[in-house]
């Protein structure tokens, strides 16, 4: 499998060539390139084409217009809409679909949603409940109604895995992707970014040590590891607060270090097999203590520096509620010196977020300040962010952050971030809101936050899906029930760890699979939203 | 010819059935053959679930990958747009020959839902028949309904070609989800005219003129990009933003007659400050802030008169005090010209005396001067101006001004603190000497 790149194909020794592309135009260029890039003087090769998850009319006129399209000998599609990322959770891996949804109310990502949700239907059982908070939930949940009325005549007979499905637009919660995160894996993604389960690291730490060698053998490359739960290290430590992810691993390293002393005890034959045996996993749990115990310094350096200290302070300033009304100084500083935009961009919506929207005097400045030091082009953004409701100015003078704040339960004071009680522990003090929403919904049910809930944008509701007689779901005392959240414009995996939390908490009732349409982090949703030359 | 591969069969199957990298799976039971079957079931039961009138059509695979049957799909998607495009077909591939059962399916009864369907499908229809408008409406009404974005674009293309701009403007306006889509697909193949007619239409003018200034960032050559952006000046933007693309275009124009003369100067060799720092990058396009940080750099006493004046850039666009400070002090700092940044902080009072002021806190100077590697007096005099006390000792300390920290210490009359200070000092200095003297001082009542 080689990634597309421009010009001539890689040299193999094949008959056909595959496309396994999705149905970006961008893409549609650089596949015309290759294919008349094509030597004609060697065999002629079969092109096929595989659009992911759909074909696109746009993309084959965009072919037929470069003059490849009648290259193709297959046009077809591959229907993937849901990609499993781990065994709790599923992205569409759509990065435009907020932008779509919420600035051009295109509901083509909606549809794959909806037609992702039927296939895990089929493949798990139609889900009886369905609730939704959101304009876009609404459109998906009637979409699976409609698509489910049209595929009359069959009865789905799988014992239903899910009790229920949660449906939750992003813009409810537009607050958490832009503070910054700090379990373990949210703050890899923060500073190094996490693409499809990798993460891509300065090489220097991870040089095997090597004696007397002066480090001329320092690698160039950046060092790549995969990270999921098939790493039992990780899917220990990914979770957790940074703050608790040391003891562990000195815990461990204590650990295997005993392990490995074992070796000294071991007399008999038969002992020796044994420990022999058992090195190839004790030498895999040594590699991967080695790996995250870099990884946790190079973090470690970052979380100790005095920006990463200040910036925190302001975030949590804000998300308690604090001095939001009024330009602020740090932000002021980091603009003087011109860090880097999208860093500012966070802090001025995560602010205007906190406070219903910015006063028109506050808001002119910020925008006025950003537009001399970064470049006027940035209307355009700003223009954007004010479209998706994340910088602007505040209409009817009401501050309705508060209330959500203390009806929710938003900010805890006192947080454990070792031995946590509650799903304030990923923000060290803030609670996603959206998590809140499902853990509400979960015990004791959203008529306890009506209130709330219709501060919050778009309708809420509750359908219900018939099931054959038969395959009612009747729960066991004490059997857990199971949800699908699905988050509509993306998810970050701070608010992933917060629902790991709340499905393994003694008597929570409830275990949580996760869907979204992208796994993302505030910069890298602000990044979707900057315009950029065609 | 020579096109057939020397291959055998069975090294076909086991090129497709082989892989060299093992796919991370997230079950214990890692056999494949298993989890095959497992999915193989799932996906057909899926079968049931698709509208599936039409099995011929459909090609079948075994799951070893062979094709069961020969027959090979028709490129129907292509003659859709066949039948719907106005631009001749250019090819320069090599002519692959159609199957000749692509338009069989040529018929004239279908409804305008049973239309929608099949194109949902990828079927051949022609939409021509939908001659009046009513019918037109109520096809792009199914499309609607049905939620899929490529019948939806398809039929609007249709749309589009036999429908005026102002009756398909008209109807539109009054359908959301197609209005949008038809935006959405405008912006997508970059048919920026008719995008600014329908925004004129729909009296959306705000966006029609950040719609006609995105353009800019298309448009490379400096001369011509400063035309354009003259073309957005007086559209329909709020307040505020007209005032910041009048700016933009103030900008690049000062720019260019900058760079144009700086370049000239340059070259010609006899200006000092170009020779001792040639220039890096070209002003053009840059932020006003990097333009001002340009000019104080290599124009700061230029009389107010001329383009590259940093006065000039600061009274056209309205630059505040501290954000001039703050950039005339980075560029002199760099230049190491100190006698310039003391003057941007001195001012005389009418008695004729000298104070130091600045519209930025002390701490941000001296951060700036340590940033430029400002020699120690320099710094110790910047330090000394801070006014929170907490925050003087803070960078005394950090900067290594031991006369700021040893005369706060003094004071605060914090003796403890001064103590510990001598431990930093270099011993024998005259700063230890004076921290000696200090501490033996009867004077002074320490509190602590």
């Amino acid at each position: 499998m080689f990634t597309l790149k421009g010009n001539r194909l890689p040299a193999a020794d094949v008959k056909n060539i595959i496309f396994f592309v999705r149905p970006r135009l961008e893409l549609m260029d650089i596949i015309a390139e290759n294919v008349l890039s094509e030597d004609r003087r060697g065999p002629t090769r079969d092109f096929h084409i595989l659009f992911v998850p759909r074909r696109s009319l746009l993309c084959e006129q965009r072919l037929k217009d470069l003059g490849v399209l009648g290259s193709f000998i297959h046009r077809e599609e591959y229907s993937l809409d849901l990609i499993p990322f781990d065994g709790d959770l599923l992205s569409m891996e759509s990065e435009g679909a907020f932008k779509e949804c919420y600035l051009e109310g295109d509901q083509t990502s909606l549809y794959h949603a909806a037609k992702g949700l039927m296939t895990l239907q089929a493949l798990y059982g139609t889900i009886p409940q369905i609730f939704g908070k959101g304009e876009c939930a609404r459109q998906v949940a009637n979409m699976m109604i409609r698509m489910k009325r049209e595929f009359t005549g069959s009865q789905n007979l799988i014992f239903p895995v899910f009790d229920n499905l949660l449906l939750l637009d992003r813009n409810v919660d537009l607050l958490t992707p832009l503070a910054t995160q700090l379990t373990y894996e949210g703050l890899i993604d923060e500073i190094y970014g996490i693409q499809n389960s990798y993460v891509k690291l300065p090489p220097e730490k991870f040089a095997p040590k090597k004696q007397g060698d002066g480090g001329k053998d320092l690698p160039t490359e950046a060092k790549k590891l995969q990270l999921n739960s098939a790493e039992e290290l990780y899917a220990e430590i990914r979770d957790k607060n940074f703050n608790a992810v040391g003891s562990v691993l000195s815990k461990k390293a204590k650990i295997i270090s005993a392990a490995f002393e074992e070796r000294h005890n071991a007399k008999t034959v038969g002992e020796i097999k044994q420990f022999v045996s058992q090195l190839p996993h004790m030498q895999a749990a040594r590699g991967s203590l080695a790996n995250h115990t870099s990884i946790a310094e190079l973090i470690k350096d970052v979380t100790t520096s005095e920006d990463f200290f200040d910036k925190l302070t302001v975030e949590q300033e804000f998300m308690s509620g604090i001095d939001t009304d009024k330009v602020n100084n740090y932000i002021e500083d980091c603009i003087a010196q011109k860090h880097s935009l999208i860093k500012v961009l966070r802090l001025v919506c995560l602010q205007s977020v906190c406070n219903s929207g910015l006063k028109q005097k506050v808001l002119d400045y910020y925008k006025r300040e950003i537009l001399q030091t970064y470049g006027y082009e940035h209307i355009l953004t700003l223009h954007n962010l004010e479209k998706a409701g994340l910088l602007k100015p505040q209409t009817g003078g009401r501050n309705n952050y508060p209330t959500i704040r203390k009806t929710l339960r938003l900010w805890m004071d006192d947080v454990n971030e070792q031995n946590p009680t509650d799903i304030s522990y990923v923000y060290s003090g803030y609670a996603p809101l959206s998590v809140r929403l499902a853990q509400l919904l979960s015990r004791p049910g959203w008529r306890s936050i009506e209130e709330v809930l219709r501060i919050l944008p778009g309708p809420h509701f509750e359908e219900r899906q018939p099931l054959p007689t038969g395959l009612q779901k009747k729960r066991q005392p004490g059997e857990n029930r199971v949800t699908l959240i699905f988050f509509l414009g993306g998810v970050t995996f701070a608010e992933i760890a917060a629902l790991r939390f709340l499905s393994q908490l003694e008597d929570g009732g409830t275990e949580y699979v996760i869907a979204t349409t992208k796994l993302m982090n505030g910069t890298s949703w602000i990044e979707a939203l900057m315009e950029k030359p065609f | 010819m020579g096109l057939r591969m020397n291959r055998t069969k069975g090294d076909e199957e086991e090129y497709w059935n082989s892989s060299k990298f093992k796919a991370f799976t997230f079950d214990d039971e890692d056999d494949e053959l298993s989890q095959l079957k497992e999915s193989k079931r799932a996906v057909n039961s899926l079968r049931d679930f698709v509208d599936d009138d039409d099995d011929d059509d459909l090609e079948r695979v075994s799951w070893s990958g062979e094709p069961v049957g020969s027959r090979t799909r028709p490129g129907s998607f292509q003659s859709l747009s066949d039948a719907l495009s106005d631009t001749p077909a250019k090819s320069y591939a090599p002519e692959l020959g159609r199957p000749k059962g692509e338009y069989r399916d040529y018929s004239n009864d279908w409804s305008p839902s049973d239309t929608v369907r099949r194109l949902r499908k990828g079927k051949v229809c022609s939409l021509e028949r939908f001659r009046s408008l009513q019918d037109k409406l109520q096809l792009l009404e199914e499309a609607v309904s049905m939620h899929d974005g490529n019948v939806i674009t398809a039929v609007l293309i249709f749309l589009k070609r036999t429908l005026s701009k102002e009756i398909l403007f008209r109807e539109l306006e009054v359908r959301q989800v197609a209005l949008r889509h038809l935006i959405h697909f405008l912006k997508e193949i970059g048919d920026q005219k008719l995008l600014l007619d329908l925004f004129r239409f729909l009296d959306r003018t705000e966006e029609l003129a950040l719609s006609h200034y995105r353009e800019h960032l298309n448009i490379q050559d400096p001369d011509k990009r400063k035309e354009f952006l003259k073309t957005c000046i007086g559209l329909p933007f709020s307040a505020e933003d007209s005032a910041h693309i009048q700016d933009h275009y103030t900008l690049l124009e000062r720019q260019i007659i900058i760079e144009a003369n700086d370049r000239h100067l340059e070259s010609a060799g006899q200006t000092e400050i170009f020779r001792k720092h040639p220039r890096k990058a070209s002003i053009l396009n840059m932020p006003l802030v990097t333009t001002l940080f340009y000019s104080c750099f290599y124009h700061y006493t230029e009389a107010e008169g001329t383009f590259s004046s940093p006065v000039n850039l600061k009274k056209t666009f309205k630059i505040p005090d501290k954000q001039y400070v703050l950039t005339a002090l980075a560029a002199r700092a760099k230049l190491r010209a100190w006698n310039d940044v003391d003057a941007l902080f001195t001012t005389k009072n009418w008695l004729g005396y000298t104070k130091k002021r600045a519209p930025i806190g002390f701490h941000r100077v001296v951060e700036i001067l340590h940033k430029n590697n400002a020699p120690v007096q320099i710094l110790q005099e910047y330090v000394n101006l801070v006014e929170d006390v907490d925050t003087k000792l803070n960078l005394a300390t950090k900067f290594k001004c031991h006369d700021v920290v040893i005369d706060t210490c003094r004071d605060l009359k914090d003796r403890q603190q001064l103590l510990a200070y001598r431990s930093k000092v270099d011993k024998g200095s005259a700063e230890e000497e004076k921290i000696d003297a200090l501490l033996s001082s009867s004077q002074i009542r320490w509190k602590n």
